[in-house]
């Protein structure tokens, strides 16, 4: 990888952005990168939106993503995800969690999908995450480890699956360990 | 060993590998993780450790605990710093026995912080106490060994301040796995589970009694010029980069956006790094701009570097700061690249992106929170015009929508003083609403105060259980310490009874129509009354629960 890897990481607070994050980190201080991320705790984890930061490659310096730098943009939220824009360039690809959390004065999801097309162009990947967690594992939470696993096998981001494995066994207790993989495994195999 | 670590996560290991015994503070965001990482480890490590009433109590903890040999840690949000000013100072004075590390977690652009954009560098003029100030995890961890070396070395306390970027960054870090062991003073006394120092008397150093505090004062002057020399040395401050007419000086995550500019922009440019803040290496910055033109300082909030820079430049060339990068908010590697653009000719093209003017997601009160029953009760009761108070902590978001029931909030236990202000300036009816946290933080003497000067606002105590917002922190209204001992469960309502309450309820808030009631019967109370709305946090009954 010559250049360092730009990823964006969105979502509302509570659906387990901070330990995808620490999974990323994780997995790609594995393969040997060096890591840097930047996460926000309290007032804004209240529900609001969260937007977190990880770079990796061969030396990083500033844990925050530069406007238009961003090679992936993972939205656990459709909205969020959209929100995403400001850190996207016209190669920058769209992960997002085909999932809708209104609040009043929302945007309709019509509406976001369709600036969401309009922005990513060819490059959004619109997945039912919470649906298929939700239907297979009896679970959502888990639907960004889901997501992780698509982006590995459709190779959105530079990581091997033995590494991600690595990783969610090293943040994820023993207790929730089997449903972090499987929900890893459902999009990947 | 390296390992990934949060910045307070970090700080945490390096007091670790320091060997420190005591650890007091106050939670808060960016800070509180320092204090919470204690709590599952202080006593298989032989370390004492506790979340204090407010911060000012944490540090006078700290202070007794260095007076008696200990080497403390205390950690606080940015606003603490506000809190424990009154004893921070002369502390500087005395300065300490045992080694201590006061950890301060500053939160440009406000991430989660209500009252103003504090820059806690500035405490380095009040008090001349020395401020460290690291850039990443790596040198949270570095730099808290080596503030406890210059508290032992120059009995002095050291002031390690971090923002937000800095505390919730993570990296690899290289540890020292030896720091797994026991607490040496542990194994030498194996029936003493938490360290014991020894007290011994010395008013000489401990008063600050006049004539000897005007003593104190130039002693900690000299002080200060002693470690100004350690500072000329120390490797934290360092030059990177090739000679040029141009030169940067940068400190904190702002180093870190300058480096990732200067890649961005492919230039080379020399660049003076400080990790200290407090006292500056006055020659070594002189000697860095000798010769040079141009000088940028990159610092996030207030220009005091560039101040300084300014005074020992003499005029003698151009020094940008604050005239090419922001005052408020945070800085990032755009911000600092336009800088650099502006002053060395260097083109620089900022990704344009499509402006898309998106609704805000506003933080809200979780799923099942027990506020979601009262804030409606309180605004359905009160009559038109009612004035609400509020204050610190998840019930801050009463003033958001769809509550907007927030007509002032200021810093902790604010709300409830100002309260008793505006219903002796006016007759109108006031309901103060504040959490069990900010009661036992600093309402308890706005309480007194409301009594003794008679006043009437209602005043409504949400007690979820827990000091929430920042993450679930124990607080004396729960029977329980951070080192998971039992305690007295100090209750609410009958320090408020104490404290002269005559009108006191305590109802569970799902019983809506009690609680309805309750606010109506006091509203037209000519005296000042209590209502304690006690249910625990919704996300903390689903972390009982498993």
């Amino acid at each position: 990888m010559d250049k360092t890897f730009n990823l964006i990481l969105r979502g509302v607070g509570g659906q387990g952005i901070i330990t995808l994050l620490s999974i990323i980190n994780e997995a790609a201080f594995i393969e040997g990168y060096d890591v840097k991320s930047s996460e926000l705790h309290g007032l804004s984890q209240r529900g609001g939106s969260v937007e977190t930061h990880i770079r990796f490659g061969e030396k990083v310096y500033s844990p925050l993503v530069s406007r238009g730098q961003a090679d992936l943009i993972i939205g656990l939220e459709v909205l969020e995800g959209l929100r995403g824009f400001s850190q996207a360039n016209s190669k920058t690809k769209f992960l997002i969690n085909n999932y809708y959390l209104p609040f009043s004065g929302s945007l309709k999801k019509e509406e976001i999908l369709g600036k969401l097309k309009m922005i990513s162009k060819s490059n959004l990947y619109l997945i039912s995450a919470s649906e298929i967690c939700k239907k297979e594992l009896n679970n959502e939470v888990v639907s960004g480890i889901y997501l992780l696993g698509y982006a590995v096998n459709k190779k959105l981001i530079p990581l091997k699956t033995t590494s991600i494995l690595g990783a969610i066994k090293k943040v994820i207790p023993e207790k929730y360990l089997e449903l972090n993989k499987k929900a890893f495994g459902l999009a990947h195999d | 060993m390296k390992k990934i670590l949060l910045g307070n996560e970090a700080i945490v290991q390096g007091a670790l590998e320091a060997g420190v015994d005591f650890v007091s503070g106050y939670p808060g965001c960016p800070s509180a993780e320092v204090g919470d990482g204690f709590k599952d480890i202080a006593k298989e490590k032989g370390i004492y450790a506790e979340w204090s009433t407010n911060e000012k109590v944490a540090l006078e903890v700290a202070i007794g605990a260095s007076f008696s040999g200990l080497k403390t840690l205390v950690n606080m949000k940015s606003f603490g710093v506000n809190v424990c000013s009154d004893s921070l100072l002369p502390l500087a004075y005395t300065g300490t026995k045992g080694p201590m590390v006061i950890f301060i977690g500053d939160d440009p652009s406000c991430h989660s912080s209500a009252q103003s954009e504090q820059d806690s560098r500035g405490y380095a003029y009040l008090s001349r106490i020395p401020i460290l100030d690291p850039s990443d995890p790596q040198e949270c961890c570095d730099f808290t060994k080596l503030g406890f070396e210059i508290s032992e070395k120059f009995n002095i306390p050291v002031i390690l301040r971090t923002t937000t970027r800095v505390s919730h960054q993570k990296m690899p870090v290289t540890i020292n796995s030896k720091s797994q062991i026991l607490n040496p003073k542990q194994i030498s006394n194996p029936k003493s589970k938490i360290p014991k120092g020894v007290f011994i008397k010395n008013p000489h150093q401990f008063c600050t009694m006049p004539p000897r505090v005007l003593e104190m004062k130039k002693e900690l002057l000299q002080k200060i010029e002693k470690i100004r020399q350690f500072a000329e040395k120390s490797k934290i401050n360092k030059v990177i980069g090739k000679k040029n007419k141009i030169g940067i000086i940068a400190s904190s995550i702002s180093y870190l956006h300058i480096l990732e500019a200067l890649k961005t922009l492919g230039i080379q440019l020399p660049v003076l790094k400080l990790g200290f803040f407090y006292p500056l290496p006055e020659k070594m910055i002189t000697d860095f701009i000798k010769g040079k033109k141009k000088i940028l300082v990159v610092e996030e909030l207030d220009p005091y570097l560039e101040n300084e820079i300014v005074r020992l430049a003499k005029d003698k060339l151009t020094i940008y700061g604050k005239d090419v990068l922001p005052t408020v908010g945070e800085l990032d590697t755009d911000k600092v690249c336009i800088a650099l653009s502006k002053i060395t000719g260097k083109k620089f093209v900022i990704e344009k992106s499509k402006i898309l003017d998106l609704p805000k997601r506003s933080a809200r009160l979780c799923e099942g929170c027990p506020y979601w029953y009262i804030l409606p009760i309180i605004k359905k009761v009160a009559t038109e015009g009612t004035i609400f108070g509020g204050d610190i902590g998840c019930n801050m978001i009463a003033g958001l929508s769809p509550h907007n029931m927030q007509d002032y909030l200021f810093s902790m236990g604010a709300g409830l003083g100002i309260s008793h202000g505006v219903g002796k300036a006016t007759d109108q009816k006031v309901i103060s609403i504040m959490g069990d946290g900010t009661f036992f933080h600093s309402g308890i003497p706005a309480l007194i105060n409301t009594v003794y000067n008679k006043s009437s606002p209602l005043i409504v105590v949400l007690d979820n259980r827990i000091t929430a917002m920042t993450g679930h922190q124990v607080n004396p209204g729960m029977g329980k310490t951070l080192m998971g001992e039992n305690t007295e469960e100090l209750k609410i309502e009958e320090i408020a009874k104490a404290c002269g309450v005559k009108h006191i309820k305590v109802l569970d808030p799902i019983n809506i129509k009690e609680l309805e009631e309750a606010v109506k019967e006091f509203l037209i109370k000519k005296e000042v009354s209590l209502i304690v709305c006690r249910r625990i946090c919704a996300l903390l009954l689903k972390k009982q629960n498993g």
